[in-house]
């Protein structure tokens, strides 16, 4: 390093700043406000996100580095970039957040306060600073994982994004001893990640032991170059790409999940599978595509079975569950198996026809499709849980003849679920869902999309399960009974119908996220 | 893109704007006027399919005409690329034709489970699906309307439908979805490995490379995920499993649409993409295809013997036409394909008109077995047995009706196969197909005798008088026995159409 003191430039780091500060803000400015009215405190920190979103779209200039150093030989390398990649996930985690603090809490004062087996609106009251503080550090993790060029960065951001998600998930257990699948699933999700750290941080070492350097870029060049012992860098590349497996879910590092989504909040489940799960793709894309470029094949292979395993076993668990929080997150775990396939089909195709860019805007395409379409099913059922008691009642039978009481959102959580089978009407699915196969058909992994062929239609079976049941009226009484939606205050039904208009306008134009890269 | 091009495109919006302003209209009012808008939004696609037919160069079949072309999603290379020749434009009328009449004929006769608004505006989303697919010029436009059908079909079966002694309405209508979103799944694998290959999506331009670029390796590949995918929405035997608990459960208009329109999309698919696209592995996987489709024909008739139910009969006899389409397709010969598309039309006719009469005749008897209809139709309802009557001979292939061509030239396709294939094995499923018709005629006039025939003291009790055909009924029926007198007696009139089209394809497929 020539210099001690480096240059920085403000407009990358512009939003994540944004959102970082936020979030001090936010919590400061709980300090001053009285415990009844900190549920109000959604609103300044919607704020922070819109205005981070506005900074980002700001951004014209999309090939922007900061934390640079001059590497010798006329190279320099820096630690935090903002490119199309970045852009595209930084925007994909604002937008996720953003929603996700627009859904009810399960304990909302709702219309009905103190409803039998109703939680009091204590934790709204209480914790709703701590809550949103929480949201917008996890979030600033979520955008500088995409953006970091380098293992330290990377990982130190990753934790920023997985620190918080473990308390949010374990909040209301600090509330109330009615909640002890709140600390269970907090406590796995912890210990997988602390696991998955370890495992990371000695891949990191091995790598930075045998090439010198932590910049994705140097390390490349090294791995290249052939200066680096290969069998150490190969072992340290594997440790490091499993530790961000066990971000995104996949298989056999998927089996914290559940829980986590089931004893967490709704809408806090709603955040680990959107915003938690585009930080570990982000995060994945990052450490594939600039540091372990040159063992495409190697890493290409290895992914692609495991996103076959993925989808296969996420879908297999789907099948079977009532709960539809639990199906939701067995669903994501099969999605995370699809997203897989571009990158394991671009690691194949890179060694042979030189880095394929393809690759990463399929994964991203995919996930933006996704996003959109899992917050609108989330939304929808953080809506229907918060008007229900803490009996845990939310399985997919409760949803009978939704239809018939609350049109509108049961016609959405149908679009978002025939969305996320990628079945019309749900085009922006299928769009998608063809784009990945693609990748898949056109990097030879034929045996790969075949597996997936079959489970497009192991995902169809359980969404229309669900589907199937918001359209059935009981015969008995046609005009009675169901699940009746009155949303309290307005923020949860914007939340829906900005899921829903999101999804019906990527069906009609699915170039809007194909084109981002 | 010609002046005449938006015919094309508004028969797409026109149903799909239909769908929605029915689903929207709010309340009790729009449960009342639901079934005559649905009626009118179908027969303006009706009109239009006849200005696409009027607007069509009728000496240039040949060729696609009224085109549009426009860019949707470059990203994928996906293009909104519409257009017809000879082979698409009389399944485009048949189709708009059978989905207004299906449109009419709910205006007075509604399925049990009621909610007119929601029932109209899946038939027109139905309609978009089918009309769609007939018209996609790129294959993965083609696979995207080939995937809209699915869960229209699905609901008009789940909530319409009927449960049966050896299925629900529901488990019937997730078996059909499953299934041929198998087949679909599998299909776009095919097009997938195609485009890979050639880099291009478009039919247009893939069947005037006539496989150029694609190893014989790959085109079989190709060819057997497309004809495999394909072959499970025909539905050819082994893959038809989907297909008589489906029929059995469908209301009468879900029955009508999905013989009449929906397994066209199968054989269609064959002709319009697999044909041109790879025409060494079609080569290649002919026989097997002609094979099957010959199993299918006798299965489908010895199963029809021992069949109860006149709908689930209906079915399983659907087996057996499509299995003569297949093997006219696989005889690789402009005879085979012209009569393989001739069978296609006087299939949907004819089995579109069964699936009517024998729904009037189970709304009238609470039930379509042969032991709830019990017998003497042609005493308690003369009209309505003879329709019966007339629609069982045209099916089996009555010379001078519809059924019959199609049969013919594909038996006439398979006596002198295409020179690539084997002959000796062609002649041998010419022959069992000709058995299979035999047998078709005797389960048909069987049927006839069982259901039509005896003396009235047999028939079901407290059914000994029957309301006759309604007016509802004429006029929804009418036109399809009109046609098919009309086919079966003047085949230029389609063979006009298909021939240049077919010609064209081998002419540059071959």
């Amino acid at each position: 390093m020539t210099s001690l003191v480096q240059s920085v430039d403000w407009v990358a780091l512009g939003p994540t700043l944004v959102v970082a500060l936020g979030s001090i803000g936010v919590l400061l400015a709980d300090l001053w406000v009285p415990p009844a009215r900190r549920a109000a405190l959604r609103w300044p920190t919607l704020g922070v996100v819109v205005l981070a979103g506005a900074l980002l779209v700001a951004q014209t200039d999309r090939e922007r580095g900061t934390f640079c150093i001059d590497a010798g030989g006329g190279l320099s390398a820096c630690s935090f970039v903002v490119e199309p990649i970045t852009w595209a996930l930084q925007a994909i985690s604002l937008v996720g957040a953003a929603v996700v603090i627009m859904l009810p809490v399960r304990d909302d004062p709702g219309p009905a306060p103190g409803a039998p087996g109703r939680l009091s609106g204590r934790l709204s009251g209480r914790l709703s600073g701590e809550y949103h503080f929480l949201l917008l550090v996890s979030l600033a993790g979520a955008m500088a994982i995409a953006a970091s060029r380098d293992v330290l960065t990377l990982v130190i951001a990753l934790e920023v994004l997985s620190l918080p998600a473990f308390a949010m998930i374990a909040l209301p257990a600090g509330q109330t001893r009615e909640h002890p699948s709140a600390a269970e699933g907090a406590l796995k999700a912890f210990l997988v990640s602390v696991v998955a750290l370890a495992v990371m941080l000695f891949g990191a070492a091995l790598l930075y032991g045998v090439t010198g350097t932590l910049y994705f870029d140097l390390l490349a060049g090294a791995l290249v170059a052939g200066t680096a012992s290969t069998p150490v860098a190969a072992v340290g590349a594997t440790l490091l790409l499993a530790g961000l497996l066990f971000k995104v879910a996949a298989v056999p590092f998927h089996g914290w999940v559940p829980d986590a989504y089931v004893g967490a909040p709704v809408r806090v489940a709603a955040f680990l599978s959107v915003v938690s799960k585009s930080g570990g793709f982000a995060g994945l894309l990052v450490v594939l595509w600039f540091g372990l470029r040159p063992y495409g094949e190697a890493w290409g292979t290895v992914l692609a079975i495991i996103a076959a395993l993925t989808m296969t076993i996420g879908n297999l668990g789907a099948l079977r569950q009532t709960d539809v929080v639990r199906l939701l997150a067995w669903s994501s775990i099969a999605q995370s198996g699809f997203m897989l396939v571009p990158l394991a089909a671009a690691g194949i195709a890179t060694s042979a026809r030189g880095l394929a860019l393809d690759g990463a805007a399929a994964t991203i395409a995919y996930l933006a499709v996704y996003a959109v379409m899992n917050l609108g099913a989330f939304a929808v059922v953080a809506v229907t849980d918060s008007l229900r008691g803490t009996t845990g009642a939310r399985t997919v039978a409760d949803y009978t003849g939704m239809i018939r009481t609350s049109a509108l959102a049961g016609i959405a959580l149908a679009f978002f679920l025939v969305s996320l089978a990628g079945v019309p009407p749900g085009v922006a699915g299928l769009v998608t869902k063809v784009v990945v196969l693609r990748s898949a058909v056109d990097a030879g992994l034929g045996w790969l999309a075949v597996v997936m062929a079959v489970n497009v239609v192991l995902g169809l079976a359980y969404y229309l399960r669900w589907t199937a049941v918001i359209f059935a009226i009981p015969a008995a009484s046609p005009y009675e009974g169901g699940l009746e939606i009155r949303a309290h205050g307005r923020a949860p039904s914007v939340a829906v119908g900005l899921a829903l208009a999101g999804g019906v306008a990527l069906s009609i134009w699915p170039q809007a996220v194909l084109a981002v890269l | 893109m010609s002046a005449e091009a938006w015919v094309l495109l508004a028969m797409i919006i026109v149903p799909a704007l239909g769908s929605a302003v029915v689903a929207l209209v709010p309340g009790p009012r729009g449960d009342r006027v639901a079934r005559p808008l649905g009626a009118i939004f179908g027969g303006i696609t009706l009109v239009l399919a006849v200005v696409a037919v009027l607007a069509f160069d009728h000496d240039a079949a040949g060729t696609f005409q009224l085109e549009t072309d426009l860019s949707w999603v470059p990203a994928l290379d996906l293009r909104f690329h519409l257009g017809v020749d000879g082979i698409s434009l009389p399944l485009v009328l048949l189709t708009a034709l059978l989905a207004f009449l299906c449109l009419a004929y709910t205006t007075r006769v509604m399925p049990k489970a009621a909610q007119p608004r929601a029932f109209v505006a899946v038939l027109l989303l139905l309609e978009v699906g089918l009309l769609g697919t007939f018209v996609a010029l790129d294959l993965v436009l083609f696979f995207l309307f080939f995937e809209v059908v699915l869960i229209p079909m699905w609901f008009v079966i789940a909530v319409w439908g009927d449960s049966t002694p050896s299925s629900t309405a529901r488990s019937a209508a997730n078996t059909f979805i499953l299934y041929t979103l198998l087949g679909s799944a599998v299909m776009v694998l095919g097009f997938l490995v195609v485009h890979a290959e050639t880099g291009t999506f478009d039919l247009v331009a893939l069947a005037d490379g006539a496989g150029a670029g694609m190893a014989r390796g790959t085109q079989v590949i190709a060819a057997l995920a497309m004809l495999g995918g394909l072959a499970v929405k025909t539905p050819m035997w082994p893959l038809h499993t989907w297909l008589p608990d489906a029929h059995t459960a469908a209301p009468t208009v879900g029955s009508v649409l999905l013989a009449g329109a929906l397994l066209k999309m199968g054989t269609y698919g064959m002709v319009r993409v697999v044909l041109p696209v790879v025409p060494e592995g079609t080569e290649v996987l002919a026989p097997y295809l002609g094979a099957l489709g010959v199993v299918g024909i006798l299965y489908g008739s010895f199963a029809c013997l021992a069949q109860t139910d006149l709908k689930r009969l209906i079915a399983y006899s659907s087996v057996g036409h499509m299995g003569f389409v297949l093997l006219g397709i696989s005889t690789l010969t402009p005879a085979g394909i012209n009569g393989a598309l001739y069978a296609n039309v006087a299939h949907g006719l004819i089995t579109g008109l069964l699936f009517f009469v024998v729904g009037g005749i189970k709304d009238r008897h609470g039930s379509s077995s042969f032991d709830g209809v019990g017998r003497a139709l042609y005493a308690r309802a003369p009209r309505l047995a003879a329709i019966l009557a007339f629609a069982a001979v045209a099916s089996l292939g009555l010379p001078g009706l519809a059924g019959f061509w199609g049969e013919m030239l594909t038996l006439l396709g398979a006596y002198d196969p295409s020179s690539a294939l084997p002959r000796g094995l062609y002649l041998t499923l010419m022959t069992l197909a000709g058995v299979g018709a035999v047998l078709t005629a005797a389960y048909l006039l069987q049927t006839v005798r069982r259901v039509c025939q005896g003396p009235i003291a047999d028939a079901a009790p407290r059914r000994s008088s029957l309301e006759d055909v309604s007016s509802i009924e004429a006029l929804a029926w009418s036109p399809l026995v009109v046609l098919v007198v009309l086919l079966g007696v003047w085949p230029g009139l389609l063979l006009g159409l298909t021939d240049p089209a077919v010609a064209t394809l081998l002419g540059t497929g071959g």
